[in-house]
């Protein structure tokens, strides 16, 4: 699936989109979570972000595990630091009105699958 | 092989505007030193899970990172009030926060379950004295 596809299955509007925005950008897994240690046991970069949260520590998250993509669901607006974070980041924010389970699913009915996690073995402390 | 210290930065108590700054901080200059970015994003991972609990949890704190060319190490030390119950800590699901803090989306009691997950080595000391201290080693290799 490409972003353009994703904007479309989703209705969303855009919130921010950077510098390298193409269309054609490919979008090869998703994660859903409102939880951002969740968010962090992902281990694959390239990866879109659906979350209920808005404040800028989600921009700050995706940072960290390589997400480029952000769309807020239940048409919630992001906080003007949280856009402000992504435009600095360079991290493509979008809004779409549908809740977090539907625009999951409507994702994965089109093919985009789970991220696999990360189960490395923890080391005795 | 000596360590090279490559960032410290101070961690300010409940600063949810700049939390986070070091992790990032810290990835731009693994970045720029050719880390590889699996390590980059490990690395990330381990010291944004620690850099927010010192927010969230402590009075205040500090994050040091050292690399050599075999690893890096991650210190974070804070000025307390230190882990009540360390083995609980280790708990998945496990988590002190208030309310106010798991509706920013933290809290969720994986953090440092996190961080035991991509460290290569970890240990950690806390104390209601001696405030919290961590570190973490990552090969780089």
């Amino acid at each position: 699936m490409n972003l353009k596809e994703l904007k479309t299955l989703l209705k969303a509007d855009i919130i921010f989109e950077g510098q390298g925005y193409s269309d054609d950008f490919e979008i090869l897994n998703a994660c859903g979570a409102d939880l951002m240690s969740d968010v962090l046991a992902f281990s694959n970069e390239k990866t879109l972000l659906l979350t209920g949260l808005t404040n800028p520590q989600v921009v700050r998250t995706a940072e960290m595990v390589g997400i480029k993509i952000i769309v807020f669901v239940r048409g919630k607006d992001p906080q003007i630091e949280t856009v402000a974070l992504a435009n600095q980041l360079d991290i493509f924010l979008y809004s779409t009105a549908k809740p977090l389970f539907e625009a999951c699913g409507i994702l994965y009915k089109y093919g985009i699958g789970p991220e696999e996690m990360n189960y490395i073995e923890p080391p005795n402390i | 092989m000596q360590k090279q210290q490559i960032m410290c930065k101070e961690i300010e108590s409940f600063d949810f505007q700049s939390g986070g700054e070091a992790s990032s901080n810290l990835k731009n200059i693994l970045r720029k030193l050719g880390v590889n970015s699996d390590l980059v994003r490990k690395t990330s991972i381990v010291t944004y899970e620690l850099e927010m609990n010192v927010v969230i949890h402590s009075l205040g704190g500090e994050i040091t990172a050292l690399i050599s060319e075999e690893e890096l190490e991650i210190r974070v030390d804070d000025v307390g009030p230190g882990i009540e119950d360390l083995d609980k800590a280790f708990t998945p699901g496990y988590s002190t926060a208030s309310n106010e803090i798991r509706e920013m989306g933290f809290g969720a009691g994986m953090g440092l379950v996190n961080v035991k997950r991509y460290a290569d080595k970890l240990t950690i000391e806390s104390s209601k004295e001696n405030g919290t201290h961590v570190k973490v080693l990552i090969k780089l290799f």
